[in-house]
């Protein structure tokens, strides 16, 4: 009862915390994107050097996201860029990791097949590779999106705004009315991503394809 | 045509081609034949150019390949794999178009090239055209390999193995259409294989090779009369004597009094019939005589009903064969499948009659010592 009166005095701060949200999970998880597929593909194609660099970017990943913030804020300041930076960083691993092995698993009579019938190493990436792994990639930004939802709420505390503000704010008044209003839109935010990416990979899925992978 | 100059290849200290020189003369059906691991493959991939020399040239119509663009090179002759290797995102027509497109060819033309190739291996274009390759059996899936090969009509077509993961009826078949195709279209094929059966089928010259080297290079009755060496010798088997032993054709180790009962036969009716036969399965036919499926005494028993038709236990699973195969090719099969024989049928479809393994083997003994056995 008391939440819903809440949500009615604060839906406009509520409605701008949620749009601020979505504006950082989208920026960040683009950035990530526009970095992480080129990435594999450069990782795909040198396959000795790709094992131990997925490696060290997953050591980078386990640093704690409160650590990687607080080094943000020394180098960039408060505000929204430390925030996108660092989310960025965290989308990066699952969306290279899947673009990587998409790729690579691509079988090698394929590679043969189109290399043999005479197309370029491009033709041959934007014709065969690429839209064979595309399943695998799609899934990788939408391990990344659910995932950046979550880390973009710790953004609240170094002054980036969205749902994490209600939620560090709660903590600090001891009001769950607040807590609340940051943790289930965010929630819901991770359904709802997860689940149109999740229909737009169907629709990124060959036809040859479907029904062999999920 | 095509002209290997004292060709070698090595990886590290391991010698796989070792000073190679031959000639393929246009139109030539060459099949290069060999123990596995002699290098057929490595010399069949330097023709376009996917493995290079280390010395030596190839002329290809007297240009020396290495001087040759490789993207374009490989555009003109065409290539077919043994994991036959159609891309599962595109279409049989798109497939069949991959190389035309490469090669920037307008819709218009690539169109009706699509059309005609699939008109040559009996596969209808609207039938055909828009399925994926997931859709298709093995034998369907590379005879698009090979018209996928053949689609910017390229004057040289390699192939490693093709037909090497088919069973052997549809090999069968697929030798025989690009046998046929070859001739017609007067390409020169160059054909990677270790079935000496198919080498003799199909090669104009057989070329063998052994440890990176040519051991012989005639065609195949000169390599039937005149084996150069025992390994030779051993790979021709039992080709080599010929004419000795009988060829049986499947219509001669079949039995065919056999029951066939029209669809319509009420499952009580049936059991009484395969009684007096003394047989635990029937042959069911349509109103044409032609050939409806199969269904056992078990199939009954299992899900008739008292005066249902027959018709509807109908099973598909029995394979079918022509009576003109060779007794050679269905014999693994029967030994093979889990059914206990196969439906001979003729051209119009209509039942010949059966092989079971006691027809099977009364002919084959009888083929051997001449006398029935009983
Ligand atoms: N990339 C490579 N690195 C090292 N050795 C190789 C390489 N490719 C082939 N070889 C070796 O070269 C030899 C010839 O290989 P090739 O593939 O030409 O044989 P093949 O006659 O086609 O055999 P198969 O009948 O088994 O296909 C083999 O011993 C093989 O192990
Ligand atoms: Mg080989």
């Amino acid at each position: 009862m008391n939440f819903i009166v809440f949500v009615n005095e604060h839906y406009t701060e509520i409605l701008t915390s949620i749009l601020q949200h979505i504006y950082l999970v989208f920026f960040s998880v683009m950035i990530g994107i526009l970095f992480s597929i080129p990435a594999g593909i450069l990782l795909s194609r040198h396959k000795k050097a790709a094992e131990k660099i997925l490696a060290v970017v997953s050591i980078v990943q386990t640093i704690p996201g409160l650590v990687m913030l607080g080094l943000a804020l020394l180098i960039f300041g408060v505000g929204n860029t430390p925030a996108l930076v660092v989310l960025s960083i965290y989308s990066v691993l699952p969306i290279l990791r899947n673009t990587y092995t998409g790729l690579t698993e691509v079988q090698p009579g394929l590679i043969e097949a189109g290399r043999g019938i005479g197309m370029t190493l491009s033709q041959l990436l934007f014709r065969v590779q690429l839209p064979l792994a595309m399943p695998s990639i799609i899934s990788g930004i939408r391990i990344s999106t659910v995932y950046i939802v979550s880390w973009a709420a710790l953004a609240g505390l170094i002054g980036a705004g969205g749902l994490g503000d209600l939620i560090w704010t709660g903590l600090s008044t001891y009001n769950t009315n607040y807590i609340l209003a940051g943790a289930i839109p965010s929630a819901i935010l991770a359904f709802l991503f997860s689940g149109i990416i999740g229909g737009v990979q169907r629709l990124a899925t060959p036809r040859g394809l479907r029904g062999s992978t999920a | 045509m095509i002209t290997f100059k004292n060709v070698s290849k090595s990886y590290g200290r391991q010698v796989v081609l070792d000073d190679l020189s031959f000639e393929i003369k246009q139109g030539q059906f060459v099949v290069l034949i060999g123990p596995s691991g002699c290098g057929k493959t490595t010399t069949l991939k330097m023709i376009n150019r996917l493995i290079e020399p280390n010395s030596g040239e190839i002329y290809i119509n007297g240009v020396n390949i290495m001087r040759q663009n490789p993207v374009e090179l490989r555009r003109s002759i065409g290539y077919v794999i043994q994991q036959i290797g159609l891309f599962p995102n595109m279409t049989v027509e798109q497939n069949i178009a991959v190389v035309p497109k490469l090669l920037k060819y307008p819709k218009e033309r690539w169109k009706p090239i699509v059309r005609e190739l699939l008109e040559l291996v009996n596969m209808p274009y609207e039938e055909n055209a828009h399925k994926y390759p997931s859709e298709l059996s093995g034998g369907q899936q590379q005879r698009i390999g090979v018209l996928r090969a053949l689609a910017a009509s390229p004057p040289i077509v390699l192939m490693d193995e093709p037909f090497g993961a088919l069973d052997p009826i549809t090999r069968d078949c697929l030798q025989e259409e690009v046998k046929k195709i070859q001739k017609k279209l007067k390409k020169t094929i160059v054909f990677v294989t270790h079935d000496m059966e198919e080498a003799l089928k199909l090669a104009d010259t057989i070329v063998f090779m052994n440890e990176g080297k040519i051991v012989q290079m005639a065609s195949p009755e000169e390599m039937l009369r005149n084996p150069a060496d025992n390994i030779v010798r051993e790979f021709m088997g039992r080709h080599m004597q010929g004419g000795e032993s009988p060829d049986l054709y499947v219509e001669d180790v079949m039995r065919t009094r056999i029951l066939k009962v029209p669809k319509t036969l009420r499952t009580l009716e049936c059991i009484d019939r395969m009684d007096r036969w003394e047989v635990n399965s029937v042959i069911v036919i349509n109103d044409d005589e032609t050939y409806a499926g199969t269904v056992s005494l078990e199939d009954i028993h299992k899900q008739g009903k008292p005066g249902r038709e027959i018709g509807e236990l109908i099973t598909e699973e029995t394979p079918t064969v022509s009576r003109f195969y060779k007794a050679q090719e269905v014999f693994d099969q029967l030994l093979t499948s889990p059914c206990k024989y196969l439906v001979v049928l003729n051209d119009d479809r209509t039942v010949a009659g059966l092989v079971t393994r006691t027809s099977m083997t009364k002919a084959v003994g009888k083929a051997l010592w001449g006398a029935e056995i009983s």
